[in-house]
């Protein structure tokens, strides 16, 4: 084996004779090439017990077979753990003992690593990978590349830790030292297996950057516990929270073994580890897509409609929303999981919305398919708009997270225009209106409208009605169409409500008015870009 | 539900001939309705009313004084200050612009409350018959 050099002899034998798998070993003796780990694990195995074998000539036959005890130089400098050890190495497979390291590696049944708990054995090996595989191709996603990402058990982190210092131990008597960083890191040891090997079998490659991810999450039950000393010696590291089911997280654990001492550590945790007897379990693979953002704007031509669903208790008030027509077709096509619906303002279930509309974004999450081209969304507009007259979209378009920010915005800032048709109850005449639209920049008090302030904070708004046009209809009825500020409540501008919004038109003509309709003839936010 | 409380159509003030000289919010030493304050969607901090809880006093011209009270559990919203600087509203508009007072009863309390209430007919069938009964 051309990666390792003599220094690396003692602790390729310690670590084998403790049971630790060759990939493990490589990454102790801080063997940076790719590569090499890519190597079948038989031939790993292979090459390191050569290695050894070649300065055997003078020294006494090691016992390979991990069997066996380890040999008496080790035992007597690992004064407290070697009994651990060899109980722990006694019970597992049912390797006959053998000197023949031949025989030794032919026998099918490897034993499980001390320290990947065989992430780095059976979950680098083709069968896996096979399986993650196919679990993708049946989820059905459209995707160019793909991040690979693993969730390990925490009390692998412990383990690493265990294995350093027996290691770093060694390496003091040859007057070496190990620092921690000079390891290669378990998950980037795996990584450099396992993406290759994905990556042809998908037919994409690897990339961190991209948003579809396919995800596993390894536990290893038998040794959930192994991290719990770590809490009585660092209490502080484990607040439990109200959200997680266990207090032993991966964040914390590692928190923890930062903060310990060597000499604590080494108190309640066997150094080697100890042989497991099972492998790690693969309890998910998942995939996930990053989500998908659609805009447009949307006109209202029902005076019955909510933009949301409206359903009290469970009982549904009126058929369909805004958001539901809207989105029904859009979940089909980009076949997501769910759906979040934002828009710039709403308007009542009983107003308009004209002219060209207001701009909305829904956030498609876990989508399937995300490719669609102009020519797609196109047709996907279509559709919506042929499935209802109640609502029409356009400018039906792709945009990213941040452009949602833009919307928000023209929520709280940008101007919207309005019409109204409104009531009076003593007459007025041609004469009695005009001067409405003389006023500029009207000032208003708006207390929060008695028909919301069950579920809002009771407060005064101060808002700016800017310009006004009046359309004289009959004696009792005139049709005003407002430019107002953002958050302007029109209904409660027309009526008063009971004197909680000053002035009003009510008070302005001084007589009781009302609002008959309500139409939303703009809404001034200049997003997304017009198609 | 948001209620409003306003003065019944057969409020004595509300008849010919009455003058409004003052309305006060001050109802006992400690408490003046005019000192409630709500905060945030809960409206913490109102003043708990109960039915038989006064929520101001009013005095006329001809030296009666009458005390409106709330007539329904619930929290104090807000009480009209428009009446105090204008008066004349609360005989001119009693339901609308005239309105003493906003009240929030507890969700759970709500439809017992509503049920407790009478129908714009079932009051005017309390008014025939206290017609009646005097005549």
């Amino acid at each position: 084996m051309s990666s390792l050099t003599e220094k690396d002899r003692p602790i390729v034998q310690l670590l084998l004779n403790t049971g630790t798998c060759p990939r493990c070993i490589l990454r102790f003796c801080c063997v940076g090439s790719q590569t090499v780990y890519r190597h079948p694990y038989k031939d790993l195995m292979k090459d390191l017990k050569d290695f050894l074998k070649n300065n055997q000539e003078k020294e006494d036959m090691v016992c390979f077979d991990v069997v066996d005890p380890p040999c008496k130089r080790i035992r007597l400098e690992d004064t407290e753990e070697g009994p651990d050890d060899v109980n722990h190495n006694g019970t597992l497979q049912q390797i006959p003992s053998v000197n023949d390291e031949n025989t030794a590696m032919e026998n099918s049944a490897v034993k499980v690593c001390n320290v990947c708990l065989g992430i780095l054995q059976e979950f680098s090996e083709a069968d896996f990978v096979r399986k993650v595989c196919q679990k993708v191709n049946s989820a059905d996603y459209q995707f160019t590349s793909f991040v690979f990402s693993v969730s390990l058990p925490a009390q692998l982190s412990v383990r690493e830790r265990a294995a350093w210092l027996l290691v770093k131990q060694e390496m003091g008597k040859l007057g070496l030292s190990l620092a921690k960083d000079d390891i290669v890191q378990l998950k980037e040891a795996y990584k450099w297996i396992i993406h290759p090997q994905l990556s042809e079998e998908l037919g994409v490659p690897a990339d961190g950057k991209v948003l579809f991810e396919v995800s596993v999450v390894f536990a290893h039950p038998e040794t959930d516990e192994e991290c719990h000393f770590l809490a009585t010696a660092c209490p502080d590291c484990f607040k439990p929270a109200k959200n997680k089911q266990s207090v032993f997280t991966r964040m914390a654990v590692i928190k923890a073994l930062e903060k310990i001492k060597e000499e604590d550590f080494l108190k309640h945790f066997p150094c080697p580890p100890c042989s497991p007897k099972n492998l790690c379990v693969a309890l998910e693979i998942q995939c996930n897509n990053g989500a998908v953002f659609v805009a447009g704007r949307y006109n209202k031509y029902s005076r019955n409609l909510p933009q949301t669903p409206w359903i009290i208790d469970g009982e549904r008030k009126l058929e369909s929303s805004v958001e539901e027509l809207i989105s029904e077709h859009l979940m089909a096509a980009f076949k997501a999981d769910s759906f979040n619906f934002s828009s710039s303002g709403r308007e009542d279930v009983d107003v308009r919305t004209l002219g060209n509309g207001r701009p909305f974004a829904i956030e498609l999450v876990n989508p399937r398919r995300i490719h669609f081209t102009a020519e797609e969304m196109k047709g996907l507009q279509q559709t919506i708009n042929n499935s209802s007259d109640k609502i029409k979209v356009r400018d039906l378009q792709l945009v990213t997270r941040e452009a949602i920010g833009r919307m928000k915005e023209g929520e709280e800032e940008k101007t919207k225009t309005y019409s109204a048709l409104i009531w009076t109850d003593k007459a007025i005449q041609k004469e009695d209106i005009v001067f409405l639209d003389d006023i500029k920049e009207l000032k208003l008090d708006q207390k929060t409208p008695l028909r919301v302030l069950h579920r809002r904070p009771l407060a005064v708004r101060c808002r700016i009605i800017h310009t006004m046009k009046s359309e004289y209809i009959d004696e009792h009825h005139f049709r005003l169409h407002l430019k107002t500020q953002a958050g302007t409540y029109i209904k409660e501008f027309v009526h008063g409500d009971f004197g909680r919004t000053k002035p009003s038109v009510g008070s302005l003509l001084n007589r009781t008015a009302d609002i008959l309709e309500l139409d939303v003839e703009s809404v001034d936010v200049d997003w997304p870009p017009t198609l | 539900r948001i209620c409003v409380i306003t003065l019944a159509e057969a409020h004595p003030l509300l008849q010919k001939g009455k003058t409004i000289t003052s309305i006060n919010y001050q109802i006992s030493a400690n408490c003046s309705r005019l000192q409630n304050k709500v905060s945030g969607k809960s409206k913490r901090g109102a003043q708990f009313l109960t039915e038989l809880a006064p929520l101001c006093r009013i005095s006329s011209s001809d030296g009666e004084e009458y005390t409106i009270y709330s007539c329904i559990r619930g929290r104090l919203i807000e009480v009209n200050e428009n009446i105090l600087s204008n008066p004349a509203i609360l005989q001119e508009k009693p339901s609308t612009e005239g309105y003493i007072a906003v009240v929030l009863p507890k969700f759970e309390e709500s439809k017992s409350i509503t049920q407790g209430l009478l129908t714009q007919n079932e009051y005017e069938e309390v008014l025939l018959k206290r017609l009646n009964s005097s005549s």
